[in-house]
């Protein structure tokens, strides 16, 4: 050990140090307490509590739609508030607005970067923000002239320092929320660019964001590559709850439509279900037969049953309170990347490596 | 960095984990049991609107093609 020159040094070193293992010290405890409290209001399993619940039937679900147009890998799909308008984003760097109804491409944008990664809606409508390796957001406003040249409008939201994995805008179009590679997440004022608050906690990517219902209140959640995934609070940019139970990244998180719970799906192969004011894990969605990692996961209107996208091409239909799979579809080619349910519930979009997106109902 | 100074960043990172498990250990927490019964209520109560868990007939759903009828 080096010998400082001065005394002062000396015992400020010691003190740093005393503090040091005085605060690990109460990190363990607060851990063990934790622990324990979650463990003592853990009285039933969910699956058990819904023993009373009726079975559910066969489900009969089939590709009703095939979107084709893109040139490479789909990433990532967002739906239109008018229930037929979809979003998606290519490996190609392609950004496309399709009818799903009709299949009809309305818009197409270039973007400057390869791997986009992240696209979404805005709630109006009217217009759409992607994303990826170029390590930013941008918003385009979708003209009604189809000639028009979208990517000259192109505004450049949010500066990350690494990919962008996921965005969402909030209940309005002024204002998006991001979450990137760089392990942080970050909340954007659309108009002026300006960062109105940055999230951080997570020691790894961030993969994936759901905002919460709007009438739970100003929370999201995040999943990340350190298997964490974190409940934030939006205006005071503080993490209320963290949940590491994943052996694996998390790929996606999905709020439950009442927002007292989420769903989250990783590359362990499982989904599982969080319950936010039991603040723990209550369900696993997994069989011996699945090793395939879930790349995305979206509830039903009533929150009865998850669509599970995974590695393996496949997607899972599970009974979200008895825990068992009811169904599952066959039809992409290649990984399914990214599912989300229609606003309106009555079908859910897929889209996959396969270059292709489907619609089943 | 001298040693000081990696001493009290470990020390700020420690201590920012200190604040945020008090902060999660502060939580009020409810039981699973009540827990589960208010996400079965809830999936109840909104079953028979959820189109994909109930199943809607093929002419009210835009995405399930309506039959030709042929008028013989």
């Amino acid at each position: 050990m080096r010998s400082p020159l001065i005394p002062e040094m000396a015992t400020q070193e010691v003190q740093l140090n005393e503090t040091l293992v005085h605060l690990k010290t109460e990190s363990e405890t607060l851990k063990s307490k934790l622990e324990e409290e979650r463990a003592k209001l853990h009285d039933v399993e969910l699956h058990q509590v819904a023993e009373k619940v009726e079975g559910l039937g066969q489900f009969v679900m089939k590709t009703r739609r095939t979107l084709k147009g893109h040139g490479n890998k789909v990433l990532c799909m967002d739906w239109c508030k008018d229930k037929r308008r979809i979003v998606s984003s290519s490996q190609d760097g392609k950004v496309i607005v399709w009818d799903a109804f009709t299949t009809n491409k309305e818009h197409a944008v270039t973007m400057p970067c390869t791997w986009v990664m992240a696209c979404a809606y805005a709630p109006s409508g009217c217009a759409v923000a992607c994303g990826g390796l170029d390590n930013k957001c941008s918003v385009y406003p979708l003209s009604l002239d189809k000639n028009e040249n979208l990517a000259a409008k192109k505004k450049s939201v949010a500066m990350h320092t690494n990919y962008l994995s996921a965005c969402s805008f909030t209940n309005s179009d002024m204002q998006i929320l991001t979450s990137s590679g760089d392990g942080t997440c970050a909340l954007w004022d659309v108009e002026s660019g300006q960062l109105l608050q940055s999230f951080h906690g997570h020691a790894a990517d961030v993969l994936c964001l759901d905002l919460a219902p709007s009438e739970t209140g100003n929370t999201f959640v995040s999943g990340g590559c350190d298997k964490k995934a974190n409940v934030w609070d939006m205006r005071s940019g503080q993490c209320i709850q963290s949940f590491e139970t994943h052996e694996s990244d998390i790929n996606s998180v999905r709020y439950y439509p009442s927002g007292d719970a989420f769903a989250s799906g990783s590359d362990d192969a499982t989904c599982r279900l969080y319950d936010l004011r039991a603040d723990r894990e209550v369900a696993i969605y997994s069989k011996e037969s699945i090793i395939f990692g879930v790349s995305s996961v979206d509830f039903s209107l009533s929150g009865r049953l998850l669509f599970a996208g995974y590695n393996d091409y496949t997607i899972n239909v599970w009974d979200v309170l008895k825990g068992t799979r009811v169904s599952i579809l066959f039809g992409h080619e290649n990984r399914v990347s990214t599912l989300r349910v229609s606003p309106d519930g009555t079908a859910f979009c897929t889209g996959s490596w396969d270059h292709t997106l489907r619609i089943w109902a | 960095m001298s040693s000081k100074m990696q001493s009290s960043s470990s020390t700020a990172q420690a201590r920012r984990m200190v604040q945020q498990l008090r902060i999660e250990a502060s939580f009020e927490r409810i039981k699973v049991s009540k827990a589960s019964s208010d996400l079965m209520r809830y999936c109840g109560e909104h079953a028979k609107n959820d189109p994909l868990l109930m199943g809607i007939p093929a002419s009210e759903n835009p995405f399930k093609d309506k039959k030709p009828c042929t008028v013989l």
